[in-house]
């Protein structure tokens, strides 16, 4: 069981928490203390907003243990509005047709179930295609 | 700063070996290389691997490869870089010599695959990217590979065939190679009809795991004798990246290869073209596409124009993945490295066959791990 790893990445996975440089102003995800940007310290916790759009994907047939009960599944390079760009799961695409360049907005789901059907569930963000209003 | 040469090289084929374990494979290629080397005294064994301690739940490997290959006693350890093991443990041996702490080292890339089946496997390799935070979203090696496709031929408006000639003229090159796993050629067509492992990546573009040792033997000039087969050493240099992808400026760039190669170049005195020939990461098929814009030898979004069957062809500018490379070797992951080395060996030494590249002088040979977050260059001299 990997409770210890979870929970120290809990903030990030389920709220979208990573950092903002009091120096420059660069917004960093995952969190990592000091800024890629200009090399200085940078605490100063950032919520992101959960929006961005596809930078690229690609569709997983042989999947992780762990990951079974999603697959096939489709991963994507997400950039974020703010900047930086995170891996994770697409999810309620439906029929909608995935594209680089397609909005996207976060959501909270099922990441991973660690180990047999007593095992942990693990929770955190995906990434849906944006509902457009018509 | 002293030389050094390899004198001797040990390989089992690539396979399935259900019967032998990781001390049987390792013995056999490290007893091979010391009897082609002349059977001189090593001091050290480095050992290169990636996965003993997940899938055979096996650490310790010094003692255990020490112990198998009859060298009681000896100094011996792991040496860990993902999928670049192989050549981070010649990388050790290279130091090791050049420091004058060694005469002789052995070095030899070991994995073994085949002591776990399933989907446990997949996991584990992914090891060698960032766990916490491309992993646990359930991205695999595979999968990374096909996020990188897919945002280049949008980039570049590339044509999926332009990946083939990387697959084609690995099997084509493996097939007078009795160490391959893979000895059947692959055509065009065949490539575009394979079943799709990770959009748009398909079965040919990526490698397949299975068990493999490879060992090389490391001296000094003192040890060097008269007349014997050696291939110098001109540079072994190891560059890193972000771990993670998605922290990249550019994600295409694939920096730890640009600066890898250029270092490597620089210490060996040497331009692009006096390359032979060069054993790249061929698999998956977009990192053999990525190292060829990196390391220099094409233009950015232009490799694809530049990998053509003809060009990486045993007669071509850049020869690549001469006896079969990661693709028709099969991928034995902690151990790639160090067979793409014994590789560039044979053809530098004139042993490589019907596959001999005419008056082959300098070789170099690059191994990956990640998506290139690990680089490690190494470049050849025939002596
Ligand atoms: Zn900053």
């Amino acid at each position: 069981m990997e409770i210890p790893r979870h929970w120290r990445l809990q903030k990030q996975r389920l709220a979208l928490v990573g950092e903002v440089c009091p120096h420059c102003q660069a917004k960093i995800f995952p969190a990592r203390d000091v800024c890629p940007e200009c090399g200085g310290e940078a605490k100063t916790a950032f919520k992101f907003s959960g929006k961005g759009e596809v930078y690229s994907f690609t569709t997983l047939h042989s999947v992780p243990a762990g990951f079974e009960e999603n697959a096939p599944y489709t991963v994507a390079l997400v950039k974020l509005d703010e900047g930086p760009i995170i891996t994770a799961q697409l999810t309620d695409v439906g029929e909608r047709e995935v594209k680089i360049g397609t909005p996207v907005e976060m959501v909270t789901r099922r990441i991973r179930q660690d180990g047999d059907e007593r095992g942990m569930l693990i929770y955190g963000y995906k990434f849906r295609p944006v509902l457009r209003m018509s | 700063m002293e030389k050094v040469y390899i004198t001797g090289i040990g390989q089992v084929a690539v396979g399935e070996h259900w019967d032998q374990s990781l001390a049987a494979l390792s013995s056999k290629a490290i007893r091979a290389a010391l009897k082609d080397a002349g059977d001189p005294q090593p001091e050290i064994v480095y050992i290169g691997n990636f996965l003993a301690s997940s899938i055979s739940h096996q650490a310790n490997l010094g003692a255990l490869v020490c112990d198998a290959a009859g060298l009681h006693g000896l100094e011996g350890t792991t040496v860990e870089a993902g999928e670049a093991s192989g050549a981070a443990a010649l990388h050790m041996g290279y130091l090791a010599i050049t420091s004058n702490m060694a005469d002789c080292v052995v070095v030899v890339g070991l994995e073994k695959m085949t002591d776990m089946v399933g989907d446990e496997i997949e996991a584990f390799a992914a090891q060698s990217g960032d766990t916490d935070f491309e992993g646990m979203q359930g991205l695999t090696p595979n999968g990374m590979a096909g996020l990188l496709m897919q945002r280049y031929l949008d980039q570049y408006h590339a044509p999926c065939e332009s990946f083939a000639s990387f697959p084609i003229t690995a099997h084509a090159n493996g097939v007078n190679n009795p160490f391959a796993m893979y000895r059947k050629n692959v055509d065009l067509d065949s490539y575009g009809k394979a079943p799709m492992v990770s959009v748009p990546l398909s079965l040919y573009d990526v490698p397949t795991f299975a068990d493999g040792a490879a060992a090389l033997v490391l001296v000094n000039r003192k040890l060097l004798r008269d007349g014997q087969k050696a291939v110098l050493i001109s540079a072994s240099e190891i560059a890193t990246d972000t771990l993670a992808v998605h922290d990249r400026a550019d994600p295409l760039a694939f920096d730890a290869v640009h600066i890898s190669t250029t270092k490597a170049l620089e210490k060996a005195k040497l331009t692009r073209d006096c390359l032979d020939l060069f054993e790249c990461w061929d698999t998956p098929s977009i990192y053999g596409m990525l190292s060829l814009e990196a390391g220099g030898f094409a233009e950015r979004g232009r490799g694809w124009q530049f990998a053509t069957l003809d060009n990486l062809a045993l007669t071509g500018r850049l020869p690549v993945a001469t006896l079969g490379g990661i693709k028709a070797h099969g991928f034995a992951p902690g151990a790639a490295g160090a067979y793409q080395v014994l590789d560039a060996v044979q053809q530098l030494r004139g042993e490589a066959g019907r596959n001999q590249i005419a008056s082959a002088q300098v070789a170099m040979t690059q191994a990956i791990s990640g998506a290139a977050a690990s680089v490690i260059t190494h470049i050849l001299r025939k002596m």
